[in-house]
C-alpha cells in the first residue's frame, strides 16, 4: 500500500493504486490466456501448427491491431473513435478514385495516409476545437464517411489495382513473414515507445486521470487529443492500405462492422474502456488472442455465430474479472 | 489469482470442447461456403450438398461462412479451409473481386474452386454455376401461363421498371420463343416499377382494360405479390392466372387462394445438390473445367460451360400447390 502512495506525484498506468501490483500481471495472465489456446489449438485440430496456415491466421488481427494501437491511446485519454471502419472505407474509395486517374502504387499510398489523416482532423476538429463528445461525433461521422463511399461507388466497385500495389496485403518479406506482419510489428514498437517512454505518452495516462487536472499542470490538453485523434486516422489510412491490397478491390462496405473488433482489442487488451489506464504489450497479446480463437475455432468449422458468443464472453471476462478481483480485495483488506 | 486463473482456465478449455468433428481422411471433403450463415435459401443448398454426398458416397460436406455478409469474413473463412486443406471450396460470393486473391491462393495450393449463385470473377474460380439462364427463364415465364391455357388465351407482362436489365432480357427471350406457343397472346406489357402498390395498380388497370385477360406474367417477385393481390380484390380468381418469377414465402397466400396455380424460381436445393456434385467431379474424377467443358451433375443432368467457363444450371424450378408448402419455409 504505502510504496505506491508514497510518490505523490507518480501517476499509474493503472487504476486504483492499491491492485497495482495485481493489475499490472494483467499482460502476463493475458499471455497465460494466449498459450493455453495456442496449446489447445493445437491439439484439437492436426492443420493448426502448420508455419504456412498460422501466417495466413495472422491477416484475421494484423490491419485491426494497427489501428488497436492508435485506439488503445485514444481511450487512455478518455475518448474514443468508432468512425476507424468508415475511415478505412472512404480511404479505399479515394484511392480507387486516384487509381481511375492514372495513380501508381506511390500515390496510391500517399492518397491513402493523407484521408486518413483527413478523417482524423475532421473528428479532432469537433472533438477538440468545439468541444463535443467524442462518441456522438464518431458516431456520426461512422455513418458520413462510409455515406460519401456509397455515394462515389452505388453498387459498383473499384479494381485494377496495380501488381506493385499487391504487395502491402498480400507480399511476403520472408518465408512465412507477411508484409503485414512487419507492420504490426514496426507500428507496436512505436506506440509502445510513445506511450511507454515518453512525455507524449505521460500526459496521455494524466488526461485519461483527470483532464482539468492535467490542464492546470500544464498538458496542452485539447492539442494531445487532437494529435491522438490524427494518429488514430492516419492508422486507418495504413489499414484501408493494407486491406485494399488485400482484396485488390474498393466496395463500401468494405472493413463493415471493424471498429467493434477494434475496440474489442483494445478493450481484451487491458484498457480501461473510461480511460487512464491500459498498456500497448496488452493490446499485443490481445491481438494475438483474438487472432489465434478465431483461427483456431475457424479450423474446427465452428459457425461465425459462435465465434461472437466466445469473443463476447472473453470480453465481458475480462472487464467483470478486475472487478470482482477489486471487491474481494476490498473485503479482506477491512478489518 | 487462482480463481481468475481456472475462469480464465475453463474459458480457453471450452474453446476446444466445441465439437472437433472426427475425420476420416480417405473423404473428399467439399466445402460448401455460403453468403452469411442463418439464411434459409442456403441453409436449403446444405441439404442438396448433404444429398448429393450421400449418393456419391465417400464425400465430406463442409457447410460454413461468416457470420454476416461481408467479402472479408468469407476471406477468413476461406483461409481456414486452406488451412484444413480441404479438396474443394464451392462458394456463393459476396464480392466478385475482393475474394480474387484468396480464392486465387487456394487454387495454386491445389483446392478446387468453383462459384455457385452468386459469382466470382473468372480468375478466382474455375467454373461458375448459375441457377439458370436468361432464355430458360424467358421460355420459363411463358410456358408457366402457356400450361394452363391449352386453348390458348390473352396474356399480359407486369414488369418492374422500363430500365431494369434482367426483366428486360427475359421478356426479349419470351418473345423470342412465342412461335413455340400457339394460341398465345401478349397483349401487353406494363410497369410496375417494383413498388407494390403501383404494381397493384397496374394490375388491376389490366383487368379493366382487357376484360378476357387469362393470365399476368409477373417476372419480378414484388410485382407478382402484387399482381396476386389485385386478382383476389377483383374477384377474379379462377379467371386470371397470376404467374411468373416469385418467392415461396411470399407466394404460399397467392397459392392456396388459387390466384396464382404456380410460379418459378430456382431451387436452391437442387443448387447445393448440383455444386457439390460439380466439385465432387473436379476434385476427385479430375474433370477439367474450361470453356465448352461440359460435366455431369448427377440427376440435374449435364452442366455446359461457356466462354467465361460459366453454366446454367437448370429451367427455374416450378412451385404449385404440391411443394408450396415445403419450401415456403425455406425462402
Amino acid at each position: 500500500m504505502t510504496d505506491t502512495a508514497a510518490q505523490p506525484r507518480h501517476i499509474p498506468d493503472r487504476l486504483h493504486g492499491s491492485l497495482h501490483r495485481t493489475l499490472r500481471s494483467w499482460e502476463a495472465l493475458l499471455l497465460l490466456v494466449a498459450v493455453a489456446i495456442f496449446i489447445l489449438n493445437s491439439f484439437a485440430s492436426p492443420y493448426f501448427l502448420n508455419a504456412w496456415n498460422l501466417s495466413d491466421a495472422t491477416f484475421n488481427f494484423t490491419e485491426k491491431a494497427m489501428i488497436a494501437f492508435a485506439m488503445a491511446l485514444l481511450i487512455i485519454s478518455g475518448e474514443i473513435d468508432l468512425s476507424v471502419a468508415s475511415t478505412i472505407a472512404l480511404t479505399s474509395t479515394a484511392m480507387g478514385l486516384a487509381l481511375q486517374y492514372g495513380a501508381g502504387t506511390p500515390e496510391l499510398v500517399v492518397v491513402g495516409l493523407t484521408v486518413g489523416l483527413l478523417c482524423g482532423a475532421f473528428n479532432a476538429v469537433f472533438v477538440t476545437i468545439l468541444g463535443l463528445p467524442s462518441i456522438v461525433v464518431t458516431i456520426g461521422t461512422m455513418s458520413l464517411f462510409r455515406g460519401i463511399s456509397y455515394i462515389i461507388l452505388g453498387d459498383g466497385a473499384f479494381r485494377g489495382y496495380p501488381d506493385s500495389f499487391s504487395w502491402f496485403g498480400q507480399g511476403y518479406v520472408w518465408w512465412v513473414i507477411t508484409v503485414e506482419m512487419v507492420l504490426f510489428a514496426i507500428i507496436a514498437i512505436i506506440y509502445g515507445i510513445l506511450l511507454h517512454k515518453t512525455n507524449f505518452g505521460r500526459a496521455v495516462y494524466a488526461i485519461g486521470n483527470n483532464s482539468t487536472g492535467a490542464l492546470f499542470s500544464g498538458i496542452r490538453v485539447q492539442r494531445v487529443k487532437f494529435m491522438l485523434f490524427l494518429l488514430t486516422g492516419l492508422m486507418s489510412g495504413v489499414a484501408a492500405i493494407c486491406l485494399t491490397s488485400r482484396l485488390g478491390s474498393t466496395r463500401p462496405s468494405i472493413a463493415q462492422g471493424m471498429e467493434l473488433e477494434v475496440v474489442t482489442m483494445v478493450v481484451l487488451g487491458g484498457v480501461n474502456i473510461l480511460g487512464g489506464s491500459g498498456s500497448i504489450p496488452g493490446v499485443v497479446i490481445a491481438a494475438f488472442v483474438m487472432g489465434l480463437v478465431t483461427f483456431g475455432l475457424g479450423l474446427l468449422n465452428v459457425p461465425g455465430i459462435v465465434m461472437s458468443i466466445f469473443i463476447g464472453l472473453l470480453l465481458i471476462g475480462v472487464i467483470a474479472i478486475p472487478r470482482i478481483v477489486a471487491m474481494i480485495a476490498n473485503k479482506r483488506s477491512r478489518p | 489469482m487462482s480463481v481468475v486463473k481456472k475462469m480464465l482456465a475453463s474459458v480457453a478449455l471450452s474453446a476446444a470442447m466445441i465439437a472437433s468433428p472426427v475425420m476420416a481422411q480417405d473423404n473428399v471433403r467439399i466445402a460448401l461456403v455460403a453468403k452469411a450463415l442463418g439464411i434459409g435459401f442456403f441453409e436449403a443448398a446444405a441439404k442438396g450438398a448433404e444429398e448429393a454426398a450421400a449418393e456419391i458416397g465417400n464425400v465430406e460436406i463442409i457447410y460454413t461462412g461468416p457470420t454476416d455478409t461481408t467479402a472479408e469474413g468469407q476471406i477468413e473463412v476461406i483461409n481456414s479451409l486452406i488451412a484444413q486443406n480441404v479438396d474443394a471450396i464451392a462458394i456463393s460470393a459476396n464480392d466478385t473481386d475482393a475474394l480474387v486473391p484468396a480464392l486465387k491462393k487456394a487454387m495454386n495450393r491445389g483446392i478446387t474452386v468453383i462459384s455457385w449463385d452468386s459469382g466470382v470473377a473468372p480468375e478466382g474460380r474455375q467454373l461458375h454455376l448459375a441457377p439458370s439462364s436468361n432464355s430458360l427463364i424467358g421460355n420459363m415465364i411463358i410456358k408457366l401461363a402457356a400450361d394452363h391455357l391449352p386453348e390458348g388465351g390473352e396474356v399480359a407482362v407486369l414488369s418492374a421498371t422500363t430500365t431494369s436489365t434482367n426483366q428486360n432480357t427475359w421478356i426479349d427471350e419470351m418473345n423470342k420463343v412465342m412461335g413455340d406457343y400457339p394460341g398465345i397472346d401478349v397483349v401487353a406489357t406494363v410497369y410496375g416499377d417494383d413498388l407494390a402498390d403501383k404494381s397493384y395498380r397496374e394490375a388491376t388497370g389490366l383487368m379493366q382494360t382487357y376484360p378476357d385477360l387469362d393470365a399476368i406474367i409477373a417476372p419480378t417477385s414484388v410485382g407478382i405479390v402484387a399482381a396476386a393481390q389485385a386478382v383476389v380484390d377483383a374477384g377474379k380468381v379462377g379467371e386470371v392466372n397470376v404467374t411468373g418469377l416469385g418467392l415461396p414465402s411470399e407466394m404460399a397466400g397467392a397459392i392456396e387462394s388459387g390466384a396464382s396455380k404456380s410460379f418459378a424460381i430456382w431451387n436452391p436445393i437442387d443448387l447445393g445438390y448440383s455444386a457439390a456434385t460439380l466439385a465432387y467431379e473436379l476434385a476427385a474424377n479430375g474433370v477439367e473445367a474450361g470453356p465448352g467443358a461440359e460435366i455431369p451433375m448427377g440427376r440435374m443432368g449435364t452442366l455446359t460451360l461457356d466462354e467465361n467457363s460459366e453454366g446454367a444450371m437448370a429451367d427455374p424450378f416450378i412451385y404449385d400447390e404440391t411443394n408450396i408448402d415445403e419450401f415456403k419455409s425455406i425462402f
